[in-house]
């Protein structure tokens, strides 16, 4: 294993004062490996209280074992392990006898929000959440204290708890929590007591295996998808081809009396047929020629897209960021540069398509369905449906790949309406190509860039104008952009620390019928491609060092210098490469996190391509989990490689053309480059996020570096589209 | 009426012969670990052995397969011991997991006919998709299944 976090695994003497006052000394033993902590395969609970409650998040079971509840999502980020870690630390229970489960949305609205945010977005769960999570365990672990107080007849000070057992030191009696747990669920806590501070933390900070990682070797964990249920029946489903269209009308007559179709359902937007299983409903689906009504949209495709895109940069866009005078500055400069970057929309992809299984009842709606924001989900179908809140049950599933995509409602929605209209429980998938076609994506996005150097090379101005899809009003959260922006239209564009004197960014949100949406990194994704590949280039008209070029602009910044330092080590940033390698560097910020990586690549003079090795280093404060972090770096880096090698949603005639993986590839294990991740933590009051940052600084390293082997500045994605060959005299 | 053995237990099935095995595994016995990705074999989450070879069974229709013995992930072990499974674990491989019965199946397969592959012969025989991007630790952990195979 090279490059990797180095972390001894040690025992720990915890030293603390308990909230009681009590001096609480105690040889806290980390769990070995093989102790792991475990998920249910079905991680979801049907809304039952379990026995042994001390409170809504933790029951304790007279064996000791623990349950503790997860109320964000799995989508294999990891997070469901480090949370219930941050518990667990406070808790001080035995590790390997923890559980977790998620925590009920239908809960949370009878209990008064007890689980409050349960959405696992813009790489929120733990940095929003691990301070409540430390306050639960640490609460939890004080009430059994009290219990054990009033059980022994001894003042809470003298007591301490450490590995499921609380200790009177004194007189050497012990408790277990399986013995207190009914006595600590009685015992209310005038104030929260103290949690840890970092230097005290004994499992934070470890590299934990995943929770869920057995059940996912032997194919018991369960998604969305495999949902089975009572007297369910299946439905297969196609929406217009055309986002936002109608269903005009269908003829049912080529499947009428076809085996084992129950009804063919219309929805306003799609036709959805119902029977005995999901491939007869998909062959009976595959019959039918549905006629919709998709209006002008119908007659757009990608080339009118990409000249209005790039229409729009002409003309002055809302401001988001103005220091100085940039344009006058830029006037001025010695040195000039200006370039126009674009992107393509993406689709998300996850590997489990769309799906959902619902029951609506007159009273009551059962859904199941891997979603990345159970409450919200549960609150949308309660708008939708017309019920209370207290009759829909969400039941969370594992998420087979999130990125952004999975928010229960477009496919929850379809399961419920077709539930309702047949009268059964009913299992709803999406074809691959209808979660291909009827994505909310990546928005597409056009950039013009200008900056001035002086005679020195030093920058003095940038400035860049964006078009750019805004998500918020795709998503029906337009009270999100102010003023014409929206943070993810400049973040890592408009957010950049460069130290550069007169900066200018203007934004034109500028949608098209093609429905735009988070995806894994978001604004990221695309603007630190743009900002990235363009400060290269600064640096080679300044003939500069890459690293060099950046580190005199970034001198204020701490943790982005501890990041770039890093990987120019890391990397061998400098070092000569063989004729056709060459590496290249970016760094970014977003979600709260610097990261930034070093591509290596070959490149044939005939324009072949692989990326050979990849060199990460990332700054998120702290590190719950630093396993995960580094699993979350890892796969950040094929996301955005393939996205930068592949990615590419184009419209013909209104619809989206790519329908499967043939047409839409992905990074298989022959296309992995070598990956190595090293944390450049700098801590205090930093907590960033650490599921999306990974993907944003891959594609403008690997453009950058083919810009060192060729001298071509690639300014457009996906690279499979560009011509990369070069004559090998360059000498750069 | 289409017999199979899966996983040792014997079945008989009265359904469309171009029913893909997928299917019939998923709905029908109720063997949910195995997955579907793509539906025309790109994706390799369904993969499966029939009669010891690795296959995509989204595109296995069971009229073709009447007699033959199948083994899913649920068949590979009783108790994940399996080396590949192992291996898994220790080297912490699935993220969102859903590719990986795929990946575990097709690796095991491999293993099987290569007790000692190399960097080379993993990337030409395992071309599952996996959208986490566990490559890095999927690589590492198929080495420590061929390690773990020969303890």
């Amino acid at each position: 294993m090279d490059g990797n976090i180095a972390l001894s695994r040690r025992r720990f003497l915890v030293t603390g004062v308990t909230a009681t006052g009590g001096l609480a000394v105690g040889l806290s033993a980390l769990p070995q490996l093989g102790d792991a902590a475990t998920v249910s395969a079905t991680p979801w609970d049907d809304d039952g209280v379990a026995p042994h409650e001390l409170d809504a998040w933790i029951a304790i079971e007279p064996d000791d074992s623990v349950l503790i509840r997860y109320q964000r999502a799995e989508m294999g980020q990891g997070s469901m392990t480090a949370l219930v870690m941050c518990v667990a630390e406070e808790l001080q229970c035995d590790w390997s006898k923890v559980r977790t489960e998620y925590a009920s949305a239908n809960r949370s609205v009878r209990e008064n929000n007890v689980y409050g945010n349960q959405a696992s977005v813009g790489s929120r769960t733990v940095r929003e959440s691990h301070g409540l999570m430390q306050q639960i365990g640490a609460n939890a672990r004080e009430r059994l204290i009290q219990a054990a107080a009033s059980r022994l007849q001894v003042p809470a000070g003298e007591l301490t708890a450490a590995n499921s057992v609380v200790t009177h030191a004194k007189s050497g009696k012990t408790l277990r929590y399986g013995e207190l747990v009914g006595d600590a669920a009685k015992i209310k806590l005038n104030k929260d007591v103290a949690i840890k501070p970092p230097e005290q933390y004994t499992l934070i900070g470890q590299p934990m295996k995943r929770v869920d990682v057995p059940a996912k070797v032997d194919g018991s964990a369960k998604y969305g998808i495999d949902t089975r249920v009572p007297d369910m029946v299946y439905a297969a489903v196609l929406a217009c081809p055309v986002p936002g269209g109608k269903l005009a009308n269908v003829d049912e007559a080529p499947i009428s009396g076809a085996r084992g179709v129950i009804k063919v359902v219309k929805l306003p937007n799609a036709v959805a047929v119902v029977a005995d299983s999901y491939w007869r409903a998909r062959q009976a689906l595959a019959k039918l020629q549905p006629e919709w009504n998709t209006g002008a949209d119908g007659n757009t495709d990608s080339a009118q897209f990409n000249a209005e895109y790039r229409a729009a940069l002409d003309k002055p866009g809302a401001v988001a960021r103005n220091d100085g005078d940039a344009g006058k500055a830029i006037a001025g400069a010695a040195i000039k540069l200006e370039a126009i970057y674009e992107v393509p929309y993406l689709a998300h992809a996850t590997m489990e398509p769309l799906n959902a299984t619902a029951h609506w009842q007159a009273d009551r709606l059962d859904l199941w369905v891997g979603t990345q924001m159970a409450n919200n989900t549960l609150k949308a179908l309660v708008g939708i449906m017309r019920m209370k809140p207290e009759q829909v049950h969400v039941h969370n599933a594992f998420l087979g790949g999130g990125f952004g995509r999975r928010g229960g409602v477009d496919e929850g929605v379809q399961a419920a309406f077709v539930s309702k209209a047949v009268g059964k429980p009913v299992k709803l998938i999406w074809s691959r190509e209808e979660d291909m076609r009827h994505d909310r994506y990546r928005p597409q996005a056009a950039i013009r860039f200008a900056a001035g150097l002086d005679p020195q090379g030093k920058p003095v101005a940038l400035s860049a104008r964006v078009a750019v899809g805004s998500l918020f009003r795709s998503n029906n959260m337009p009270q999100f952009v102010k003023n014409g922006v929206e943070g993810p239209a400049v973040d890592a564009l408009a957010t950049n620390p460069y130290d550069i004197a007169n900066q200018r960014f203007e934004v034109h949100l500028k949608n098209t019928h093609i429905p735009v949406s988070f995806w894994r990194s978001v604004g990221a994704s695309q603007n630190a491609f743009f900002l990235e590949s363009f400060v290269d280039e600064m640096a080679h008209a300044a003939g500069k060092d890459p690293v060099a070029f950046r580190r005199a602009l970034l001198g204020h910044r701490a943790d982005w210098m501890k990041v770039l330092d890093t990987l120019a080590v890391k990397s061998d940033w400098g070092k000569k490469l063989a004729a056709g390698k060459g590496r290249g560097i970016a760094i970014t910020e977003c979600f709260g996190s610097v990261v930034g990586c070093v591509a290596e690549i070959d490149l044939t003079p005939q324009g072949k391509l692989k990326v050979e090795r990849v060199v990460y280093a990332a700054d998120s404060g702290h590190a719950v989990n630093p396993l995960t972090i580094q699993e979350q770096m890892e796969g950040g880096t094929i996301f955005g490689l393939t996205a930068a090698l592949y990615g590419k949603i184009t419209v013909k005639n209104g619809a989206i053309e790519q329908g499967n993986f043939d047409s839409y590839q992905m990074v298989r294990l022959a296309q992995a480059p070598k990956t190595e991740v090293h944390l450049a933590l700098t801590g205090g009051k930093k907590w960033g996020g650490v599921g999306e940052p990974g993907t944003a600084p891959i594609a403008p390293a690997v453009a950058n570096a083919i810009f060192a082997v060729s001298g071509k500045r690639v300014r457009s994605l996906p690279l499979m589209d560009q011509d990369l060959s070069y004559t090998r005299t360059a000498s750069l | 009426m289409i017999s199979l053995t899966v996983n040792g237990k014997s079945y008989q099935f009265d359904l469309e012969p171009e029913t893909p095995l997928l299917w019939v595994l998923r709905d029908e016995i109720g063997l949910t670990g195995t997955k579907f990705g793509c539906g025309v074999a790109q994706c390799g989450a369904c993969t499966v052995e029939i009669d010891g070879r690795a296959m995509r069974s989204c595109s296995a229709p069971i009229g073709a397969l009447d007699g033959a013995s199948i083994v899913t992930i649920e068949g590979l072990s009783a108790d994940r011991s399996h080396p590949v499974q192992k291996a898994w674990i220790e080297e912490d491989v699935p993220q969102c997991g859903y590719c990986q019965s795929g990946q575990i199946m097709a690796v095991a397969s491999f293993l099987k006919a290569n007790p000692n592959p190399t960097d080379e012969e993993i990337d030409a025989n395992i071309t599952n998709i996996c959208r986490c991007g566990t490559y890095e630790r999927l690589r590492r952990g198929i080495h420590r299944a061929a390690a773990l195979m020969k303890a």
